[in-house]
């Protein structure tokens, strides 16, 4: 028998959803049962988390735990080396929280291609090709959380930019080859600057059979100052369009409007945290001396994120664009904290992480089934839909009150800390990022007011009912099944904001030795 | 064991109450309003008991502190959900829970007709476990949980009957401009934090002698400004009159007894901060003074019996602020007064939502009139909360305004004139348009069955309500006419406060006989001109055009108007303008830096046909081409 720890639970939590990916493709007569199945998968996988989280060791949360390392590239220095700290644990428990979600939310999501409405066969094929491109999409989400190594970061980084783009570029909206292109655009310019980068941090440590290991870059151009603060820019842009900060921020609004609400939400809620998850787990500890050089350019960036998402998301007349801003707002908040270099401004930004990811699931989500209800993301298209779908109403506004960090939900928490850690530095940055809390309760309330209050009468579908027609009385409210998937994204809202004290313990260490390490440089 | 290690049975009641009339949705309409009527009166008793309790122990030993559950541990910041149960909070507990409770069984009738009726009962629940956490959290965080918490309980409540797309707006809008004094709320907080490591009462009060008195006067201020927000106290004051637009229980409970206060409260609770930064300290005083006269001036001018009492509310607070920024000689009486406002308010509030349901839901006192013949218990008990207000002998206003006056009198320099002359006027004013509002709604000529007035809809037949709602009436004015004398002669209410709020005897600059004096003929005479003007004499059924100054008073002295063109349009313009160049600039901008890094000088057409696979396919081989050349040079 061996203990928890001696299994590969996050290689197995990699390559089992690869693998049933690629079988769920390549058996067709599995493709008829690839949603059920793919499921099934997702939740081995969550399950997977759930038990390797039960073994991990609180005490030493801030070290690299379930670690599995074998030689790969020698010649190059680039090894395979998986493993989790307390922040990537949470980030892989994230991950594997929300694909069976998104799964099931999409499980009628995916229709048959608008050449062919009635072909039950491609109708099938999508279905199956939806499903595998999300496993396989969960298994490099794992790698990119777990990787210990510059190199299969780097991979990983960049080969989840393709099941994104697939995923956009084929389920999306009507405007969905432009958007998947210009995501796809965007951060393969990232990854284009990053890998600069990378070959500098490659001559560095030239030589060393295990050189690409994180452990090993610690620190990696301390006597090189300008190396060092170049090198950090190509990671700080690739990371920065990932997050995505003000000004790189514009593929997002696009990328989520057209996505299917399912992707969105692992685009947003999971993928861009490998933006913010790399500035505390790579930027900091490789390059300690130019964080601390840009950290007060940064901080500003990050205030200008926050306003400046804040007043683009009120200005949306698109809900899936709103959403979309609402988070370059929240990044900005993570970015802050982040760079604040305080342990509470820390622990703040990696609370808000998981919390984020929650509470974005939830909006889209439930902005998603609004849409299918009504065919229509203008909010222009709604009103007094809290009369004809009251659960749908009720849920949409729980989801937003999350957003604007209402206390006892899991938004409030991790703003609250990045605010007081990041005031404690700088009262000036934090005083304006304050002004966040205004912007988002405008930004949620007035949507809700577009969408969801007024007289039940206006237009559905973008045509012009006539006037007083109760047309929209007709719209069912929420199935079963979307109550049912909702249910445990609400329970996290109300865990994250009632009783974070558990994930704060997981986190705080990993914060105390990652905002040290700011402090001091 | 003891009670009070129960006290988070106070705030847990209602909240599992609310939640569950939430969740369960339509399956507990028929009997959501009585488990919500049991979930608001179940604390009220729980709060008795412990009030019993504390009673029995002396001063020294009634501050006890609950600790409930660790909330928030990041590093050295720890935040404890914990409950600090004294005589100050002890005190609003009772305030919310029996005029919470009297309020339940009112809306039982008031929102019979109601389809909703359970949504409300949930609302009102979480409303009352919002408001508790609010008064017996023992640190600021706790504090402004159930400070956030009432203000989405005020936003449900107000937005209630949101297919009404001007309560929606209204409902908004109160919830944003808290949430611009909740701002304040979260810079004090960050600069407690900063400032004292913690945000627990015990440690930043004990913490503050020896505080630089700059810090400490920001901090006052910013928390200034959250109360400016949650009690509608100048410069925050314009979301009040529109709160109206929800139900009138919510209007008693919500915007005239309980959550309005909250800044008194907070005023009070952070007097250590405020005592100690002088400069803030004069600030409080002046807002409460402008607001009071403010308020008054537009409760002149209303003929919406909502709105006036709204206005009449925002006044009343001035009076609570006032008292709070004078420190230890006014923290007393301004609870005090909170008490004793909580009752007659509410039940003026109440006697309005009975008028309106023999009006079918009019609000324009224009065409009421002599309601007296037809609604007995309704008139009755309103005449009596009308008294209170006025401050007349021996009503329950009249012993902690006086309070009040004589304490805004004391002081030196020219502060005692200034603040004293206005609590003195808008006692004047108070008797002026309280009794314009009564006398205009229940004596005159009857207006509301001229033909005239006769909308769309059934006719009006005004008769007196149901008994859920004239008990709470009838308990009401109980409180209206008794609590003042009782609390001031009967148990020593102040000193059981003082053991918290400390003490100070006003020293007023005139003697007190001669302020009495002097309040009374103000009163009197404000009361004369109303009831010549709207008891002798016809009330025209349109207002007339009115002064400079009326015209004022009906725009609410222009607040919108400044709200409007100092913030919302600018802001409306900024937003547009980013969204046009956040698509223009910004993306262009972008965009026009791909084209230029990555040889993409094509056009954007080829760009976006199959350009993506060769730019990608480019970065493989670019990427092989690197590993080669590293591999090779390592040779």
């Amino acid at each position: 028998m061996f203990g928890l720890d001696d299994f590969p639970w996050l290689t197995a939590m990699i390559a089992v959803p690869v693998v049933a990916a690629v079988v769920i493709w390549l058996v067709k007569p599995l493709r008829r049962i690839a949603r059920p199945l793919g499921l099934v998968v997702s939740l081995v996988v969550l399950g997977a988390a759930v038990v390797m989280a039960t073994g991990f060791d609180l005490g030493a949360a801030d070290q690299v735990q379930f670690s599995t390392t074998a030689s790969w590239i020698a010649a190059l220095g680039v090894s395979y080396d998986v493993g989790v700290n307390g922040l990537g644990l949470a980030m892989v428990l994230l991950a594997a929280f929300l694909v069976p979600v998104v799964l099931v939310a999409a499980w009628r999501e995916v229709r048959a291609p608008e050449s062919a409405p009635d072909d039950a066969v491609a109708l099938v094929n999508r279905q199956a090709g939806f499903v595998a491109l999300v496993l396989i999409l969960l298994g490099l989400m794992v790698l990119v959380f777990a990787a210990r190594d510059l190199f299969l970061f780097y991979l990983a980084f960049e080969a989840m930019l393709f099941p994104v783009y697939f995923l956009i570029g084929i389920f999306g909206g009507p405007q969905r080859r432009a958007a998947s292109i210009k995501f796809l655009i965007y951060s393969l310019t990232g990854g284009l600057i990053m890998l600069a980068g990378l070959i500098v941090v490659f001559t560095q440590t030239w030589g060393d059979p295990q050189g690409m290991r994180l452990d090993n870059l610690t620190d990696v151009f301390a006597g090189n100052p300008t190396t060092q603060f170049w090198v950090f820019l190509t990671f700080f842009i690739a990371f920065a369009i990932k997050a995505p900060m003000v000004p790189v921020h514009t593929w997002l609004p696009d990328a989520a409007a057209q996505a299917t609400p399912g992707t969105s939400t692992l685009l947003v809620g999971v993928l861009d945290k490998v933006g913010t998850f790399a500035m505390i787990g790579i930027l900091l500890p490789l390059f300690p001396g130019a964080s601390a050089q840009a950290a007060p350019v940064i901080m500003v960036l990050a205030v200008i994120s926050i306003i400046y998402g804040g007043l683009l998301a009120i200005g949306q007349n698109d809900l899936m664009r709103m959403i979309a801003f609402t988070s370059v707002s929240h990044f900005g908040f993570i970015v802050l904290g982040i760079f604040a270099g305080t342990q509470t401004a820390m622990v703040g930004s990696m609370i808000y992480m998981l919390a984020h990811g929650v509470t974005t699931a939830a909006l889209f989500l439930i902005a998603g089934f609004l849409i299918q209800r009504g065919h229509s993301a203008d909010m222009r298209s709604y009103s007094g839909m809290q009369r004809v779908t009251p659960v749908l109403a009720g849920t949409f506004l729980f989801a937003g009150l999350s957003a604007l960090a209402l206390p006892g939900l899991s938004g409030f928490v991790p703003e609250y800390l990045v605010l007081l850690g990041s005031y404690e530095v700088h009262p000036a940055w934090g005083v304006a990022a304050v002004i966040g809390v205004v912007l988002s309760a405008l930004y949620i309330l007035m949507a809700y007011q577009r969408v969801f209050t007024g007289p039940v009468t206006g237009q559905v579908e973008g045509v012009a009912e006539p006037e007083g027609l109760p047309v929209r009385r007709t719209l069912p409210d929420l199935v079963v099944r979307e109550k049912a998937l909702l249910v445990p994204v609400g329970l996290a809202i109300v865990f994250l904001g009632v009783y974070p004290a558990p994930v704060l313990d997981l986190l705080s260490s990993v914060a105390d030795s990652f905002a040290a390490i700011l402090g001091s440089a | 064991m003891d009670t009070v290690n129960l006290a988070w049975l106070l705030v847990a009641i209602p909240l599992a109450s609310a939640t569950l009339l939430l969740l369960l949705g339509r399956a507990s309409d028929r009997w959501g309003h009585w488990l919500g009527l049991l979930s608001s009166a179940v604390p009220a008793v729980l709060a008795i008991v412990i009030l019993a309790e504390m009673l029995g122990v002396s001063d020294g030993e009634r501050s006890v502190r609950v600790h409930m559950f660790d909330w928030i541990t990041a590093g050295d910041f720890t935040v404890r959900a914990g409950l600090l149960v004294d005589p100050l909070s002890i005190t609003f507990a009772l305030l919310i829970t029996v005029v919470g409770t009297l309020i339940h069984l009112y809306s039982v009738g008031y929102m019979a007709q109601d389809p909703d009726r359970r949504r409300f009962f949930a609302y009102l629940n979480l409303f009352v476990a919002s408001m508790l956490v609010l008064v017996l959290g023992d640190s600021f965080a706790l504090l402004f949980v159930g400070w956030e918490g009432v203000g989405l309980a005020s936003y449900l409540l107000i937005g209630f009957w949101n297919q009404r797309s001007d309560y929606a707006v209204a409902a908004k809008k109160a919830f944003i401009m808290n949430r611009v004094g909740d701002m304040g709320m979260l810079v004090a907080m960050m600069a407690m934090f900063a400032t004292f490591g913690s945000v627990d009462y015990e440690t930043v009060f004990n913490a503050v002698p020896g505080t630089n008195e700059g810090v400490l006067t920001v901090i006052g201020l910013v928390l200034l400004l959250a109360a400016c927000g949650k009690s509608a106290q100048v410069p925050l004051q314009a979301w009040l009159g529109d709160a109206m637009a929800g139900p009138t229980p919510v209007s008693a409970l919500i915007h005239a007894a309980t959550m309005v206060t909250a800044g008194v409260y907070l005023i009070v609770r952070s007097g250590a901060i405020f005592e100690a930064a002088p400069a803030a300290q004069l600030v409080v005083v002046i807002v409460g003074a402008v607001t009071l006269l403010f308020g008054a001036i537009v409760g002149t001018s209303k003929d919406d019996i909502k709105k006036a009492l709204a206005a009449s509310t925002m006044s009343q607070i001035g009076y609570m602020v006032l008292a709070a920024g004078l420190g230890p000689v006014g923290y007393a009486f301004a609870i005090f007064h909170l008490v004793t406002h909580g009752f007659f308010k509410a039940g003026l509030f109440l006697g309005a939502g009975s008028v309106m349901h023999a009006m079918n839901d009019d609000v324009n006192m224009r065409q009421f009139g002599a309601l007296r013949t037809v609604m007995k218990v309704t008139w009755v008990t309103f005449a009596l909360g009308w008294l209170a207000i006025l401050g007349v002998p021996p009503f329950s206003g009249f012993w902690s305004k006086d309070l009040i006056i004589e304490a805004a009198f004391s002081g030196t320099g020219w502060q005692p004139w200034v603040f004293g002359g206005a609590a003195l006027l808008g006692a004047g004013i108070t008797a002026l348009y309280m009794s314009r509002l009564y006398f205009m709604t229940f004596h005159g000529k009857a207006r509301w069955h001229l033909p005239a007035q006769q909308g769309p809809g059934p006719e009006r037949d005004p008769k007196e309500v149901g008994w859920t709602m004239t008990v709470p009436m009838i308990i009401l004015a109980a409180g209206s006419v008794a609590l003042g004398l009782v609390l001031y002669q009967g148990v020593p209410f102040l000193g059981f406060l003082e053991s918290v709020t400390g003490t100070e005897a006003p020293d007023p600059v005139l003697p007190r006989w001669l302020l009495i004096t002097l309040t009374m003929v103000l009163v009197v005479l404000g009361a004369l001109i109303a009831f010549r003007e709207f008891a002798v004499r016809d009330v025209p059924l349109e207002a007339p055009r009115g002064s400079a100054l009326t015209r004022a008073a009906r725009a609410d002295l222009y607040g919108d108007t400044i709200n409007e063109t100092l913030v919302m349009r600018p802001g409306q313009v900024l937003t547009r303008t980013l969204v046009a160049t956040d698509r223009g600039a910004v993306d262009g901008a972008v965009h026009g830096v791909a084209r230029m890094t990555g040889a993409l000088g094509q056009s954007l057409r080829k760009l976006q046909s199959g350009y993506a696979r060769n730019y990608a396919a480019t970065m493989v081989i670019g990427v092989i081409v690197v590993l080669v050349l590293v591999l090779a040079t390592r040779v």
